[in-house]
């Protein structure tokens, strides 16, 4: 909700191959031959985190100039040579990262890869193409967080949770950032941040990594190294007193949003807090699940998410949408008798090996989509390295109620979260 | 934040009823003996089993009066049956790992499972005990009655849905498939146990079951294993061929009031069923025109030269009696009827004159090149072969399907375009705040 968060655990790290070019590209490869596709990503480092005050939205921005063509490539061009070569591309920004990516025969592969290298070095960013795109992104961000309850409630919550740390401004940007943004502004973080030495490959899928890899380098190995970029060393000051907001929209449901500080997985307790948020909400037969939807009747659904895959501290989020006559209040007390529960007594045998099963499952599950795979490990080498991937089903078997309850007492502290409420307003005038 | 979601959604609308080719794929057909059609594919590359059915139980079954009962019906399967309770269910499920699913849609209701292949026997025990022995508890339904009114209101907060319900309301009247499968706040709650009950017991019959099964099984075991928990399963009423709607929808303006920053537009009219000779000379002008993402005619004069649109896509949804053509786009109120102009043009553009060369080779190129991409997890092959079967295409589809698209021609396409496309009679949907697009005075 803050910010793409992938929610199962895949791969084994062991059987990815890594390899840095001299010009410090790393790539990782991971040979799949389950189907013929082969999925490829360049990665870069910087987001929605790496933005000043003022220029909120140009790590995204960027993203979509990035369409718009090289000396080679007209605009708009790459995405008709992937698809006419039976591809499929698109592009994310996140606060973290900014990722390109293609699915594709094997065969044909080696097309993305040469367009993928041509707009690492040589994208235009025309100027002619910066006002309409301009609007076309004010219309993503009407279509996604303006007109979208949810997201909105969530873009404001982000934005009281976090007082300095770059996490609270909204990856699309504000709409009054938007407008000013200048090409300049696009050129500038372009050369900083995109180059070989701030990005990585994956590539995941039926090839042999014996051919894939002297392709890659030539493709990419030319590109020279970029300055090093300047690194966001930015701390949010510990929060001291619960946070609260009220967001009033046209809407059918309000909606509780509450959002606790918790640590990275670069902490050990992170194994832990997600086991935390699936004896929580996970699954029908979970705590929060049983109790509001199922029983007393209170909500129409509840989920808890863990992002612990960030780059700095992110945090853990209950999120609720109330079902029709029910008042924000009496859920929020409801919740919290749950939270304290869970932090008081400690969560049966059975919860916790239901919980485990069901991370185990949905790591086997995960691996099904080489995409996804792709998506994982990319995580990972974004935030504490890939290999740390090895470490997660261990971590996970390893926790015991202890923890479970150790980690609820230590993070699910009111005085340390912000809660947001969306509040229905009606102005139907037919 | 992706750059397009226009992009999954028209991916997701076409694999609905196109479909896929691959080597890796090979599966086998085979009818049980309570006449069950069972669909493998064997995929042992990871020890995990999706299992994928497809029921004649979609609310085209249910009275015109019982709005909702197919939906509820379905909602209902997974909370309890005559030896296990709601409770036990999820319990069960979560405790391996498991996710079952199940929904309505207008002509088919659909059970999905994706389990460890360790807990295959006790899964596939479950699905049994639920297709057979539901027993609709009265708690239970009202519980669920709440849910689908809730998911109902909540649904009206969309402004994308608000727009489809009223286009497909327009377009087909007094039709099922008019009609929204959830029903109405005031339908749903009136409907009984008993109505649950029969429409269950006719409905959810072995004889109207199509079962895909992909995964780290054989088919014979998969075979014997169903024969075995699905034995008391009898067969029924066969489910009668799917109707076309009576009577279609006029060109109309539909304008709902919300208090929203963009219009969201859906321009259309009726379509041409699955089974239609020109479907994939449809799919093909359809690539050209508005279903083609950045490669469309669409994107590039509405998103890519004005600005005025983030998600702009058209479609052919073609179901087994009929079809429907929709486009589909969101900009700000007050460029809603700039942005009309413009798609009606280019409609107008596509039945007045031949598409290039290079634009009709580019969308065969990619329908038959991706083609296999649509079924890349075993989730989307246990989806594809389900659909495959569904739409009587034939296991051979896959191997057939590069030369139906390839054979389409220049001349195909415009006529098509002349047949199928009707810019002066469309059905116009605008669900914006009508004062700001500047219709309402």
């Amino acid at each position: 909700m803050f910010m793409l968060s992938v929610t199962s655990h895949t791969v084994n790290a062991a059987q990815v191959q890594e390899s840095v070019l001299e010009n410090g590209l790393k790539v990782l490869l991971l040979e799949d031959h389950k189907s013929p596709a082969v999925t490829f990503q360049v990665w870069y480092r910087v987001g929605a985190r790496n933005e000043k005050d003022g220029k909120s939205g140009l790590a995204h921005f960027l993203e979509h100039m990035m369409f718009k063509g090289t000396p080679s490539t007209g605009p708009e061009e790459y995405s008709r040579i992937i698809a006419k070569n039976g591809g499929r591309s698109n592009a994310f920004t996140s606060s973290d990262v900014t990722v390109y990516f293609a699915t594709m025969s094997r065969e044909k592969i080696g097309i993305e890869l040469e367009l993928e290298a041509d707009r690492m070095a040589n994208a235009l960013l025309g100027e002619k193409y910066f006002e309409p795109e301009k609007k076309v992104i004010q219309e993503e961000r009407r279509l996604r967080t303006d007109d979208n309850p949810a997201s909105a409630l969530g873009e404001v919550t982000s934005a009281i949770a976090y007082m300095i740390h770059p996490y609270r401004r909204p990856v699309v940007g504000w709409m009054e950032d938007i407008q000013h943004l200048v090409r300049q502004d696009l050129v500038d973080f372009y050369k900083l941040y995109y180059a070989p030495n701030n990005a990585f490959i994956v590539l995941v899928g039926d090839f042999s990594a014996e051919e894939m890899l002297p392709k890659i380098k030539a493709a990419f190995g030319k590109i020279p190294r970029g300055p090093e970029p300047p690194r966001v060393d930015i701390e949010e000051p510990e929060q001291r007193g619960e946070r609260r907001l009220i967001y009033k929209k046209e809407a059918e449901l309000p909606l509780v949003l509450s959002f606790y500080h918790a640590p990275n997985l670069k902490s050990p307790d992170s194994f832990a807090l997600d086991l935390l948020t699936v004896v929580l909400a996970g699954g029908k037969s979970s705590r929060l699940y049983h109790d509001l939807v199922y029983q007393k009747r209170l909500v129409r659904g509840i989920d808890a998410d863990y992002s612990g895959i960030s780059v700095d501290p992110a945090g853990l989020s209950i999120y609720a949408q109330l079902l029709p006559g029910i008042e924000p209040a009496t859920v929020e007390r409801e919740i919290e008798r749950g939270l304290e529960k869970v932090k008081a007594e400690l969560i049966s045998e059975r919860e916790l090996q239901k919980a485990k099963n069901q991370v185990e499952a949905a790591f086997v599950f995960a691996q099904d989509s080489i995409f996804g795979q792709a998506m994982k490990i990319g995580y990972y080498e974004a935030v504490g390295g890939w290999r740390q991937m090895d470490d997660y089903l261990p971590g996970i078997r390893k926790v015991t109620r202890e923890d479970v309850r150790r980690v609820a007492r230590l993070y699910l502290d009111p005085d340390r979260r912000t809660v947001g409420t969306l509040i229905p307003t009606k102005e139907k005038p037919q | 934040m992706k750059k397009s979601l226009w992009c999954a959604l028209a991916l997701l609308i076409s694999t609905r009823s196109v479909s896929p080719a691959s080597a890796a794929m090979v599966s086998k057909r085979t009818v049980l003996d309570n006449g069950i059609v069972l669909l493998t594919s064997e995929q042992r590359a990871l020890p995990m089993v999706t299992i994928e059915l497809l029921i004649d139980a979609g609310s085209r079954n249910e009275p015109v009066n019982q709005a909702g009962l197919a939906n509820l019906t379905s909602q209902l399967l997974t909370h309890g049956t005559q030896k296990r309770s709601a409770t036990e269910i999820s319990e069960t499920l979560d405790f391996m790992g498991a996710s079952l699913s199940t929904a309505a849609g207008e002509d088919v209701a659909t059970v999905s499972m994706t389990i460890l292949k360790k807990d295959l026997a006790s899964g596939l025990e479950l699905l049994a005990d639920i297709l057979t022995h539901s027993n609709f508890p009265q708690p239970e339904i009202d519980r669920q009655k709440q849910a689908v009114i809730a998911s109902i209101r909540a649904r009206e907060e969309d402004p994308g849905s608000v727009a489809e319900k009223a286009f497909a309301a327009a377009l087909f009247p007094k039709s099922p498939y008019g009609r929204p499968v959830e029903g109405t706040q005031s339908s749903v709650k009136g409907l009984q146990q008993k109505a649950l009950q029969e429409f269950f017991t006719r409905n959810y019959r072995p004889n109207r079951t199509i079962i895909a099964v992909v995964g780290d099984v054989a088919e014979q075991e998969i075979a014997q294993a169903l024969s075995r928990d699905m034995k008391n399963w009898t067969k029924g009423t066969p489910a009668a061929k799917p109707t076309a709607p009576a009577e279609i929808g006029k060109a109309q303006n539909v304008e709902v009031n919300k208090d929203l920053t963009q219009a969201n537009i859906v321009l259309g009219h009726n379509g041409v069923a699955r089974g239609n000779p020109d479907y994939y000379a449809v799919q093909v002008m359809n690539y050209i025109l508005g279903g083609g993402g950045f490669s469309s005619r669409a994107m590039d004069s509405i998103r890519n030269e004005r600005g005025l649109a983030y998600s702009v896509y058209s479609y052919f949804s073609a179901e087994k009696s009929h079809g429907s053509f929709q486009f589909v786009m969101q900009t700000k109120n007050e460029t809603a009827f700039e942005a009309i102009q413009i798609a009606k043009e280019e409609m107008r553009r596509m039945r007045e004159r031949p598409v290039t060369d290079q634009e009709l080779n580019d969308a065969k190129d990619y329908l038959i090149g991706s083609f296999p991409l649509r079924f890349d997890t075993n989730r989307k092959v246990a989806g594809f072969l389900a659909q495959v079967e569904y739409y009587e295409l034939g296991l051979d589809y896959p191997d057939r399907y590069a030369s139906l698209v390839r054979k389409v021609t220049g001349d195909d396409v415009l006529r098509v375009a002349k047949q199928y496309l009707h810019p002066e009679e469309l059905i116009t949907v605008i669900v914006a705040n009508q004062k700001e697009t500047g219709q309402k005075k």
